[in-house]
């Protein structure tokens, strides 16, 4: 293999594990704050045919992704009253939500089946993207991948150093103590769930704009399951959710290559192969049952409401 | 020092659906003054407090702070007053540090948060309560947990702290500690409210108390001059017998055996059980005092068969191994549990009483040929209900309705009928009032009486000495030696709870 090639896998590696790494990083802070969103597969394709929509009516790129967060945040409020304030059980009302985006979502983008865009152009900083090998996974990228890396960053220093990063792993860990304390555990969680959704709809509209860019029905093809399982196996860490969605970018990056050289075993079984290997990597990295438990947001899934 | 109160609560009343918390409840308590707040589970207490503190919206009444009429609507109000209050069930976070935990909790009242782990040290240092700011909660004892909850109090400018039962758990010691702080405060001016059911604690700091009872106040008094039979007697209300002595057993026909048992800590959450021996014989109770988290789950886990061991030899009834046996095995060789939780362990919430009882009953008849005999259960159930006067409706209220105590004396009656050879127990009595108290350590004594072995683990001093023939303290995931009750005075027993044995052994066996 020559060296354009493996600078030509990373780029893409990178590409695409970055809606993956998205619609992750919105997930675990809501579960940080003790809510579990299953609805994030219908947070996406909402975004992803929102964005799309606006996108292809406007050129407007800004205006896409700010209609996909923004779609994605519509989604996760009716997720929020159902579970948070009518108190239903988070698991059954996040799959409904997953239902209702994916059919909504084949029912506004019919029209636009097939419709294409011109993609999210990349931006190249001169001279760093010329490095070997790396420069242009990292340096020649679209807004979006910058975008993420910034919201790593800033998620991270959020829980590390800030006192509302504090408040979300209090409400997640025991909400009756937060709020005995004063702390507004129904606020942060709110937050905590519109912030999951804003970020999933980025992430579908990062795929539908971006990424390939057009709309089909199910585009997401399970990007928000694989997102919900990858928080869990990066045991609500913010570095090991962004190796995860990497390596799963990799690996099906991987796959299309393996196909490309003609090596002869079904395509059905390559596929399999990001998720695979994403999810065994991450089981072995979380082995340590102690470990996670420092980072496992205790009250998880449980209704909650303040008693007065 | 003026005349105006630091503190007057006048008329409160707060209204749950189906209960009144607090009718019409009065309070005053004056500068510098350690004022006691009793009564038993359910009197009140914690709902007047959340009152106070502003986790808890009054129906009715006023709140009085340095004479002035003040609103409280949060806790931060609160804290801002200069009301600072330590909860019985800790509110921290054991996943956060000591320095995190308290950021979080004072918010902007922290202050800088560059100098805050300094003005902890600094505050821990002058009340003698040492602390280290960027541990873990999850690595701390109980009584470090509670030194932070005090601490966080102090570093605002406080003027009257809360305490809601803070000695329940604390070894003696710590206890004295505690108080040490509590008087220093007090000279200060710092006026303390100590919520407590243990009557010799607040006789020896409290000037002055009020009593609650059924959510109104059922007397005033000075506890220092004041007996503590007659302070049980406005807690309790008259018609409940409080006193009694109970008769020690000393019996040697071992029943339970244990010999050497060890077991790995599974976790950094896990104690990890170090050579522990001990022998329960027939007709007698064995008491295990000791702070929670010391092995006591462990403990009980390996003995019920929560726990099992394919390969060790260690744990014995009369001449078997049972260290391989399922809890079922077990509980067919004539062994009972009752475990702490009592939601959980103890029963399932959402099943009714009558499946309840024959989830661990149903050897006994209740079973035909696979087919549940329900009459025979239902039966038993009314009987367990009646027997142990267990408050409920009928015998198919969910497990989870019933207050604590009475789904404790259901779980008790349901497996002291089952007349066990062998009973292990949890925390018999804890959170269950005086008079449900008086009739499960009652129960617990006749089936002594008829010849079970009795093992009871408590953090309730009180009671093993009242109940326990032979008691020992497990520190640590080590068993101290055991005595005779009658033979253990109460400092060494508080001694022994803080590891004091293993000193004592080690400088044996280096002299042997």
């Amino acid at each position: 293999m020559d060296i354009d090639l493996i600078t030509n896998i990373l780029y893409a590696a990178i590409r695409t594990g970055t809606p993956l790494l998205l619609v992750a990083l919105g997930e675990m802070i809501c579960e940080k704050s003790g809510v579990l969103n299953l609805g994030q597969e219908g947070m996406m394709l909402l975004g992803a045919v929102a964005g799309f929509i606006a996108v292809y009516h406007t050129d407007s790129f800004m205006l896409g992704f700010v209609i996909a967060a923004l779609s994605g945040v519509l989604a996760s409020l009716i997720f929020a009253f159902v579970a948070l304030n009518l108190n239903a059980t988070q698991v059954a009302t996040g799959l409904a939500l997953t239902i209702f985006g994916t059919g909504l979502s084949a029912f506004i983008g019919s029209d636009y089946e097939g419709k294409t865009i011109e993609a999210l152009p990349t931006i190249g900083f001169e001279i760093l993207q010329n490095i070997p090998l790396i420069g242009k996974a990292l340096f020649a990228q679209d807004a979006m991948v910058y975008f993420s890396w910034f919201m790593v960053i800033g998620c991270y220093i959020f829980f590390r150093a800030h006192r509302a990063g504090l408040a979300v792993r209090a409400a997640g860990e025991n909400p009756d103590v937060g709020s005995n304390l004063g702390l507004p555990v129904m606020k942060i969680r709110y937050l905590a769930v519109m912030f999951g959704g804003a970020m999933a709809g980025l992430a579908g509209g990062y795929l539908s704009i971006a990424y390939t860019p057009l709309w089909t029905e199910n585009m997401t093809a399970g990007k928000g399951w694989i997102a919900l399982a990858l928080v869990v196996f990066a045991s609500w860490r913010i570095e090991r959710v962004m190796l995860g969605a990497y390596l799963f970018g990799f690996a099906s990056i991987m796959h299309l290559f393996a196909q490309g050289l003609g090596i002869s075993i079904s395509s059905n079984l390559l596929a399999i192969l990001p998720y695979a290997a994403t999810l065994i990597v991450l089981v072995v990295l979380s082995r340590n049952s102690e470990k996670l438990k420092l980072f496992e947001p205790v009250a998880l899934g449980k209704p909650w409401h303040k008693t007065r | 020092m003026n005349n105006v109160k630091r503190l007057q609560m006048q008329g409160i009343s707060k209204s749950y659906p189906g209960c009144k918390a607090n009718d019409n409840i009065s309070l005053e308590i004056g500068h510098g003054e350690i004022h006691a707040l009793l009564g038993e589970n359910g009197a009140g207490k914690s709902t007047l407090m959340k009152v106070l503190y502003g986790v808890v919206k009054p129906d009715q009444g006023v709140i009085l702070f340095n004479g002035e009429a003040v609103e409280i609507n949060q806790p931060a109000d609160a804290r801002a007053l200069g009301i600072g209050m330590v909860f019985q069930h800790f509110s921290l976070f054991e996943t956060l540090t000591v320095k995190e935990n308290i950021e979080l909790a004072l918010g902007k009242q922290a202050g800088n948060s560059s100098t805050l782990a300094q003005r902890i040290r600094d505050i821990s240092h002058k009340y003698q309560m040492p602390l280290d700011p960027n541990r873990r909660v999850a690595t701390l004892s109980t009584g470090e947990r509670q030194r932070v909850e005090i601490v966080r109090c102090l570093l605002l400018d406080i003027q009257l702290l809360i305490l809601d039962e803070p000695t329940s758990v604390l070894t003696p010691q710590e206890v004295d500690a505690l108080f040490i702080t509590l008087k220093k405060l007090s000279d200060e001016g710092c006026s303390i409210l100590f919520i407590s059911h243990k009557l010799h604690e607040v006789a020896e700091i409290c000037s002055a108390a009020t009593i609650l009872r059924g959510g109104k106040v059922s007397g005033h008094c000075n506890p220092k001059q004041q007996t503590p039979d007659a302070m049980a007697r406005m807690m309790v209300g008259d018609g409940v017998e409080i006193n009694h002595q109970t008769r020690r057993t000393y019996t040697h026909s071992a029943y339970l055996k244990v010999t050497n048992l060890s077991k790995a800590a599974s976790s950094s959450f896990d104690i990890a059980l170090n050579n522990i021996s001990l022998t329960v014989n027939k007709g007698e109770i064995l008491g295990i005092a000791g702070v929670a988290g010391n092995g006591q789950e462990a403990l009980l886990k390996a003995l019920s068969g929560e726990t099992t061991d394919k390969t060790a030899q260690s744990i014995f009834i009369e001449q078997t191994c049972i260290n391989a046996l399922s809890p079922m095995q077990r509980r067919r060789m004539g062994v009972a549990f009752v475990p702490e939780e009592r939601l959980g362990r103890g029963a399932v919430p959402e099943m009714d009483l009558a499946e309840n009882a024959l989830l661990t009953s149903f050897d006994f008849g209740l079973v035909n040929k696979g087919f549940l005999q329900w009459r025979k259960v239902v039966a038993l159930t009314q009987n367990i209900i009646q027997k142990y006067k267990v408050k409920t409706p009928n015998t198919h209220t969910h497990a989870a309705s019933l207050s604590g105590g009475n789904l404790q004396k259901f779980i008790i009656g349901r497996e002291v009928e089952q007349q066990p050879k062998l009973l292990l127990m949890s925390h018999p009595t804890w959170g269950v009032d005086i008079g449900a108290q008086v009739a499960i350590h009652q129960a617990i004594l006749d089936l002594r009486d008829k010849g079970c072995a009795v093992l009871v683990i408590s953090e309730d001093l009180d009671e093993l000495y009242k109940i326990s023939d032979r008691l020992c303290a497990i520190c640590d995931g080590q068993l101290s030696p055991i005595l005779p009750t009658d033979d253990l005075a109460l400092p060494q027993l508080g001694r022994w709870m803080a590891g004091d044995f293993m000193t004592e052994q080690q400088n044996r066996e280096e002299a042997a």
